[in-house]
């Protein structure tokens, strides 16, 4: 096992990684990565990597599960054993059972689930390689896998966290940071709805810190906003580009 | 789903008066009643009643091994049982994602706030430790299990009682007497619920089947808040969380007055 340094934060308010207090790690974000998927996305986060995949609306197995006025979301968080230092057993753990049901909440408020009565919509979710962060960066892709499958949704679903670690206020925590920190809360927000479907927290905080480290982490998610928009769009730009060269 | 919908449109109706169907306001919790010591066996024991819902725990100490990264800490671990004797909903079988997410939440506060001195659990570090199981049993649901539980398990830990130990030879020996459970905090649990657009404490059975969602929030002994948790298929504004996070503070000092007498 890695020891945890003493210092997560110097002087200067700089991170172990480099960076300031509100700055989020570099994201990557890909749509449409997997073929037999009704669609699918992929995110890298600092070292967090991360697969999402939709199927549906589809026809719902065990049919009684059904629900006659709307599709039924299911969802699966899972880590895949090589994810973390020492080897996750796969199966499904408690905490993949409760990312697995506030994931699914944070994103049933963004769709029009009731467009399709008797369905199923499934996301499943695979975390290559966990590093904080990690049911954010979930919801985050899970929101794109769903666009990309056309799923009817009123917004993209953003999400970020954000913490207390060592008496600083800091956003998006890596697991180091989370492990040795006071505090972590994850939310997710849709920006324009003005609506958080996902918020957590464990930790000690003030009001008047659970107000601030809300307010960073919704920050966080208007930034990732506009970062799930440009992925998503530059996947039909690539389609675009691809049918006008063989017009051509 | 008719009789939901046409309930949903009576409870919203009664909200918007600042009304409910069972008589109470929309900041007002239903009667509280905390028993402890009711099993023996049991190091501590509690069975709360919030109005209807009820919940007993149970809490077994044992002589473990502790984590390896926490090699001078007791273990806590928290366990939740949605009976089936207690709802026509609740089916036997292994927990489900319902009780597992109680469980992890009254463990979250427990945790959070170290309500629980778990340094003076260590007999030997490395070799041996206090295992506390806290074991959610719920008997009766008529709604808002998470604060039924975290209270519960709250009352049973300040009902429980470590038996004394001596070490000899590197052998640990039982002795007949007891020594309470060094609790050092007091984790309230307080719960909203939004009805269109309307919040409301402590949501029964019937409002939490048209509720859009819930937001909970465990409040330790300085008013800090020590564990969030959200559920339910809805969402919260930004400014309905920060009014829940206000009215969280009234709401947990009047409820640790009754969980908490003397202390």
């Amino acid at each position: 096992m890695k020891k945890t340094p003493e210092k997560l934060i110097d002087e200067k308010g700089n991170r172990l990684d480099g960076r300031g207090p509100t700055d989020l790690r570099p994201i990557k974000l890909e749509v449409g990565v997997l073929g037999n998927a009704d669609g699918s996305a992929y995110i890298e986060q600092g070292k967090s990597k991360i697969l999402a995949a939709v199927y549906g609306p589809r026809e719902v197995h065990p049919k009684h599960l059904a629900l006659p006025d709307r599709a039924l979301l299911r969802c699966r968080y899972h880590m895949a054993p090589f994810s973390v230092e020492e080897r996750k057993s796969p199966a499904p753990s408690r905490r993949e059972v409760e990312l697995s049901k506030v994931i699914r909440e944070a994103l049933e408020p963004s769709l029009f689930l009731e467009y399709y009565p008797r369905t199923s919509i499934d996301i499943f979710i695979e975390v290559l390689q966990a590093d904080g962060g990690t049911r954010c960066a979930g919801i985050i892709v899970s929101s794109l896998a769903l666009a990309d499958a056309g799923i009817p949704m009123r917004e993209l679903v953003a999400a970020c966290a954000a913490g207390k670690v060592q008496g600083h206020l800091v956003l998006d925590l890596t697991d180091i940071e989370d492990k040795g920190g006071e505090a972590d809360m994850p939310i997710a927000f849709m920006p324009t709805c003005n609506a958080i479907t996902l918020l957590q927290m464990d930790g000690m905080l003030t009001n008047d810190e659970f107000e601030q480290t809300l307010n960073m982490a919704l920050d966080g998610c208007r930034q990732i906003s506009q970062l799930q928009k440009e992925a998503l769009k530059a996947k039909y730009v690539a389609v675009k580009e691809a049918v006008e060269e063989r017009i051509q | 789903m008719m009789v939901e919908r046409v309930k949903q449109k009576q409870i919203a109706q009664l909200i918007s008066l600042g009304k409910r169907l069972d008589g109470r306001g929309p900041t007002d919790h239903r009667e509280i009643q905390i028993e402890v010591g009711v099993v023996e066996r049991a190091e501590g024991s509690a069975r709360v009643r919030l109005g209807k819902t009820e919940v007993l725990v149970g809490i077994k100490l044992e002589i473990g091994e502790p984590y390896p990264d926490t090699p001078d800490k007791g273990v806590l671990t928290v366990n939740a049982e949605l009976v089936p004797l207690a709802s026509p909903t609740f089916e036997p079988g292994p927990p489900d994602e319902n009780s597992i997410e109680i469980a992890r939440v009254v463990d979250r506060g427990i945790r959070e706030s170290n309500a629980i001195n778990l340094e003076k659990l260590c007999i030997q570090p490395r070799k041996k430790v206090f295992v506390v199981f806290v074991d959610v049993y719920i008997l009766n649901h008529d709604g808002n299990l998470i604060d039924a539980s975290a209270l519960a398990a709250l009352s049973a830990l300040l009902n429980t009682k470590m038996f004394n130990y001596e070490v000899k030879e590197g052998e640990i020996e039982v002795k007949p007497d007891y020594t309470p459970l060094p609790v050092t905090n007091f984790p309230i649990p307080v719960t909203f619920a939004k009805i269109d657009d309307k919040l409301i404490i402590d949501p029964w059975l019937e409002e939490e089947q048209v509720m859009d969602a819930r937001l909970t929030m465990i409040v330790e002994k300085d008013g800090k808040i020590c564990a969030v948790q959200k559920g339910g298929s809805g969402c919260f504004s930004v400014q309905e969380v920060l009014e829940i996070t206000k009215m969280t503070q009234q709401k947990a000092k009047e409820l640790r007055k009754i969980v908490v007498k003397e202390k």
